[in-house]
């Protein structure tokens, strides 16, 4: 049982850090020499000193930010509704709230990447030498995480 | 004593003087309020704010001035002057017969509006109040960016969408519970109908014949409801332990 919470409260911790690193960090997309991510895009003209500038203002990127932002928030209430469903709810209740939080951070990461895949060309000079970053990549790992775990909340009922 | 008074009094002297001097500067300044930036789309038309606080009354000499420096230009052009309760119009220049006076003198604005806007007037503008015998103080810049298409500005759609689905959430979060509660209250309100009956069934049985006569067949089933439902309870109770074991 109590290996069973562990690995749940891991797996949500691993959720919560994939979000906040594919939020944060400058590496969504890569084409020679420059990074962009949701709030700037990076290049490196010289080898080492990265000049930053502020991503565009164009809707689709802000919703995509929106998204990310609206993932973590659920995910940070979910976790703190699990531990405060542990002590109140009744035996063999259900951690239906818990569940549907991480659900909703699921399905906005989803959104968000789906976005950013179907709309990033109206922000970014189209080149052949470019690729997708590991910060992308990440927010899309974190969805199926997600939604298993919000899953296994919902499923799960409490012992003890 | 004799000897630190002299020492002391000139710096004192100094501070007073430095103090005064500025809370003087600070109150007879004129300072002029634009905003920093304004974006317009093509041949639309596009508000230039400008207003200003002074220590002093506003005066009938009152004159406000709209300096224009074009993107990468060198030089400044008045294309907008106010004085004497009267507007004067660039009849000239770029701005001719573009531009349209809306401000109040009374309610310290000095705006104008910009009509028909093109890629051209992109640059710097300038507002100037001189309100006598207030005639110190900086100007103030606004600059102004001429779009194809108004770009949104930064944060609004996020703000937007984050705000919207919170309180989205939270409406239905306080909806759901809403509606728990009223049902919960109904529940509760109805169990204590069932045993204010039964009390009522004892006491009255031999008084009241008519309600005597209905309450029985209401009570009843109820109270076939009321069993079947625990007894569906106690059932599901007793696979869920029962599974909970087989685990």
């Amino acid at each position: 049982m109590l290996l069973l919470l562990l690995g749940i409260i891991v797996l949500h911790v691993a959720v919560l850090v994939l979000l906040f690193v594919s939020t944060i960090v400058s590496q969504w997309f890569m084409s020679n020499g420059h990074m962009m991510d949701l709030w700037q895009n990076c290049s490196m003209p010289g080898g080492n000193t990265r000049v930053c500038v502020l991503s565009s203002t164009n809707e689709w990127l802000q919703s995509v930010q929106a998204t990310m932002i609206l993932s973590i928030i659920f995910s940070v209430l979910s976790l703190f509704l699990f531990f405060y469903q542990l002590f109140t709810i009744t035996k063999g209740g259900r951690f239906y709230l818990t569940g549907i939080f991480q659900i909703l951070a699921g399905l906005c990461v989803m959104s968000a990447a789906s976005i950013y895949t179907v709309r990033h060309t109206e922000w970014h000079i189209y080149n052949s030498d470019n690729s997708y970053g590991f910060a992308y990549i990440l927010a899309w790992v974190a969805f199926p995480l997600a939604l298993l775990s919000g899953f296994i909340y919902v499923i799960l009922r409490k012992r003890d | 004593m004799a000897p630190g008074a002299p020492s002391s009094s000139p710096s004192s002297i100094l501070a007073a003087l430095l103090f005064s001097s500025l809370v003087l500067s600070l109150a007879q300044a004129i300072v002029v309020y634009t905003d920093r930036e304004v974006h317009g789309a093509v041949g639309s038309r596009v508000t230039l704010h400008c207003s200003f606080w002074s220590s002093e009354w506003v005066s009938d000499d009152i004159s406000f001035t709209w300096r224009y420096q074009p993107e990468g230009g060198r030089d400044a052009i008045s294309i907008f002057h106010f004085a004497k309760g009267q507007p004067y119009i660039d009849e000239v220049g770029t701005f001719k017969e573009r531009i349209q006076w809306v401000g109040d003198p009374r309610w310290k604005d000095g705006s104008i509006v910009i009509h028909n806007l093109d890629y051209s007037d992109n640059g710097t503008f300038t507002c100037d109040v001189k309100n006598p015998p207030d005639i110190v103080g900086k100007t103030s810049k606004v600059t102004l960016y001429v779009f194809e298409k108004v770009p949104t500005r930064y944060g609004v759609v996020l703000g937007a969408v984050v705000g919207g689905v919170l309180g989205a959430v939270l409406l239905l979060l306080l909806l759901f519970y809403l509606v728990r509660y009223c049902w919960l209250r109904r529940q509760a309100a109805l169990r204590r109908r069932l045993s204010a009956m039964e009390k009522g069934k004892l006491h009255k049985s031999g008084k009241d014949s008519k309600r005597g006569r209905q309450t029985p067949v209401l009570y009843a089933m109820l109270d076939h409801s009321r069993s079947t439902k625990a007894a569906s309870e106690k059932k599901s109770k007793g696979l869920g332990e029962s599974r909970k074991d087989k685990k």
